[in-house]
């Protein structure tokens, strides 16, 4: 079971910058874990921190008015590059719920639905609008609403936004996606047997 | 009228679900990052891995590229996901190609390599570059950990069919132009994000006319215009590369797969939801100036001036990138000197590309004060290269000859970039950040990176080799 997602009313931290990538979420060095917790740690660890290691005062997750926010806002093409879910993790970890967006990269996307985590699409100029509201008012909250998929800014301004009903009810559900498939086993079984004869040159042993 | 994408997708649907479908997965790659979370996760629910033969693990993000590799790994995190790997491939009884295994190497380099990537199979694996191996007429996709762990226990996968892209390339490749150059000048002109919802299939009589290894490269970096899977129709180059790999159809059911395989390609009807074309005869070879793959222009260009561009964001993102690094608008690529030269990667580390970067180095000598590593994709790789006498021309020339892996291309092992260096590197990705904190990177073709070596600066391949 994991983490169901409950509408937020929470300050909302702006990241003004288009593809944001993994690497920078998340830099490599910080994966070589077997688990998935603690990686808040190193979440945008180049962006917060100077090379001398000190907080750089002016990224916004150090401000103190954007601490504790758990939705962030930024550019277009968030989490492009490598597949690392580690990159969910870390924003989950540091205690982020929601990214709002105007484009995500897939997989980034498909990590966030897989963990509890929810993206939310919006219009390039709407997510334009709340990055400039939430500059000109560091600590102003944003809403979540995943029942109604509204976004409501600090200005009292509502965005609709999409969400496919699968995805929907897992989140709101917290439901274990595996548990669901392995209902359909036999539906795999049976397409094995039919796609062993056809093409049987796919089930032969990897392993020997 | 389907489209090769659309007809391997038709057979691998075990069920549906709205618009989503539940997609058969013929094979699993596993590497040691992204799948101990996987198995601790399926561990802890009481499932066991559904079917292990249908998968291959090994070893590459994080090992060192140095022979103490084999006698103790220092960095205990890399030591416990490998350790990890190792247990998790011998508990379940799937294939394993470990440190010391002579196959060994990249796990997009080696997948293919052995024969197990073949036309018209659906094949993961957690890493984005996955795309890499749609050149054989696959749907090959990068997934992430908690999908992963969705494969192993159920072999299948939950998948939104992606709107159909195809890349027209035409024209004859002129001398020391790649398909590195092809693929950097196909993301130039779509963008990082342009390929976001996309599959995304190369075609034309340009890339009819590449070998597998170059194919790859191609469908290495779709993942860098946002595309998940890239493809490339099956072909005579094709089987002929499969044809008595180890892990290729066997003898017996040879002709009965080949047959199958002609039946794969687009319908010449076939639908697209967009169409780039793309004349490369007149191509340069190409080189990054930023910290985006999208900023791919040709070697003869110059750093372009944010302040040209009209649309605020881009002209912040490009600021951002030339104070990152370190470059003046205006300044000649061809002037830009270079610390390090990395030639590896799962995007450029197979035989063809250390023959044209080892072409380059013969004769010539390593610029005083660069370091340059050539690491082969795979210890196959490596040991054909030095049949070859390719090692030697590397070693005489003073560059380094290292064992397989991932190496720099994203620092997760000794080989990295330190602060404020400067790379030509032959990898997929120029990130801040990505080949190590404050690193910068300078995408290119291996002979490219072959030049820069030898020049100390970015330099002009066609004029180096003159």
């Amino acid at each position: 079971m994991r983490k169901k997602f409950l509408s937020l009313s929470t300050v909302g931290v702006p990241l003004d910058r288009v593809n944001v990538d993994t690497d920078a979420i998340i830099p490599a060095r910080y994966l070589k874990t077997i688990k998935r917790t603690g990686l808040g740690e190193g979440l945008f660890f180049a962006w917060r921190y100077d090379t001398d290691g000190k907080e750089r005062p002016d990224f916004p997750l150090n401000r103190p008015s954007f601490r504790g926010g758990e939705v962030l806002v930024a550019g277009e093409n968030f989490g492009c590059g490598s597949s690392r879910e580690h990159a969910v993790w870390a924003l989950m970890d540091f205690g982020f719920r929601a990214v709002i967006a105007p484009s995500f990269s897939d997989i980034f996307h498909n990590n966030c639905l897989k963990n509890g985590m929810l993206p939310v699409t919006l219009p390039a100029a709407e997510v334009r609008s709340l990055i400039d509201a939430l500059l000109a008012a560091p600590g102003a909250k944003v809403q979540v609403d995943l029942v109604e998929q509204t976004v409501t800014g600090p200005n009292g301004d509502v965005h609709a936004f999409g969400v496919a009903s699968f995805a929907k009810a897992c989140l709101l559900e917290g439901l274990d996606e595996i548990a669901l498939t392995l209902a359909d086993a036999g539906e795999i079984d049976r397409y094995e047997r039919e796609r062993k004869k056809a093409t049987p040159w796919l089930f032969l042993d990897l392993a020997g | 009228m389907p489209t090769l994408f659309e007809k391997i997708r038709d057979r691998h649907v075990v069920t549906a679900r709205g618009d989503d479908v539940l997609l058969y997965i013929d094979r699993h790659l596993v590497h040691e990052v992204t799948s101990p979370q996987a198995f601790a996760g399926l561990s802890a629910a009481g499932r066991s891995v559904r079917r292990p033969g249908a998968m291959l693990a090994v070893p590459d993000h994080n090992v060192p590229t140095t022979p103490d590799r084999s006698v103790r790994i220092e960095d205990r995190g890399s030591r416990e996901q490998i350790q990890a790997l190792r247990e998790n491939a011998l508990g379940a009884g799937i294939a394993l190609f470990d440190i010391d295994d002579p196959r060994q190497g990249i796990v997009h380099i080696i997948g293919p390599e052995s024969g197990l990537v073949q036309p018209g199979i659906t094949v993961v694996c957690g890493d984005s570059h996955t795309g890499t191996l749609g050149a054989f007429g696959a749907i090959a996709f990068g997934i992430g950990t908690s999908e992963v762990e969705h494969v192993l226990a159920t072999q299948a996968l939950w998948q939104k069919m992606p709107l159909q892209m195809r890349v027209v390339v035409a024209g004859t490749l002129r001398p020391f132009v790649t398909p590195k150059d092809v693929i950097l000048a196909v993301i130039a002109e779509i963008g990082a994000a342009g390929g976001t919802g996309y599959a995304l299939e190369f075609s034309g009589e340009t890339v009819r006319r590449m070998s597998m290894e170059g194919r790859m490269t191609m469908c290495n970096m779709t993942i860098e215009a946002g595309a998940r899977f890239g493809l490339i129709a099956p072909d005579e180059v094709t089987f002929a590369y499969l044809e008595g790999r180890p892990l290729a159809p066997p003898a017996s059911l040879w002709d009965a797969a080949v047959a199958d395989w002609k039946t794969l390609p687009s319908d010449p009807d076939a639908a697209w939801d967009r169409e780039v074309a793309l004349d490369a005869s007149n191509l340069e070879p190409h080189v990054t100036w930023g910290t985006s793959p999208q900023d791919a222009l040709p070697v003869g260009g110059i750093v372009p001036d944010p302040e040209k561009q009209e649309d605020p964001g881009e002209r912040a993102r490009m600021r951002r990138a030339l104070e990152y690094m370190a470059l003046s608008p205006g300044t000649r690529m061809t002037d830009i000197p270079v610390d390090k030269v990395f030639i590896g990667s799962c995007t450029n580390s197979r035989i063809e590309d250390l023959r044209a970067a080892a072409a380059v180095a013969k004769g010539r000598t390593v610029a005083p004060g660069v370091t340059a590593l050539v690491v082969p994709g795979s210890g196959l790789v490596k040991r054909q290269a030095e049949e070859e006498g390719l090692d030697r021309v590397f070693l005489d020339a003073g560059f380094q000859w290292r064992l397989p892996g991932c190496s720099m291309c994203l620092g997760m092992n000794p080989d990295k970039l330190k602060p404020g260096e400067r790379c030509a590197s032959t990898s997929n990705r120029n990130f801040e950040g990505r080949q190590g904190p404050g690193g910068r990177t300078h995408l290119m073709s291996p002979a490219m990176a072959a030049a820069a070596a030898v020049s100390g600066r970015i330099a002009d391949v066609r004029e180096v080799a003159r």
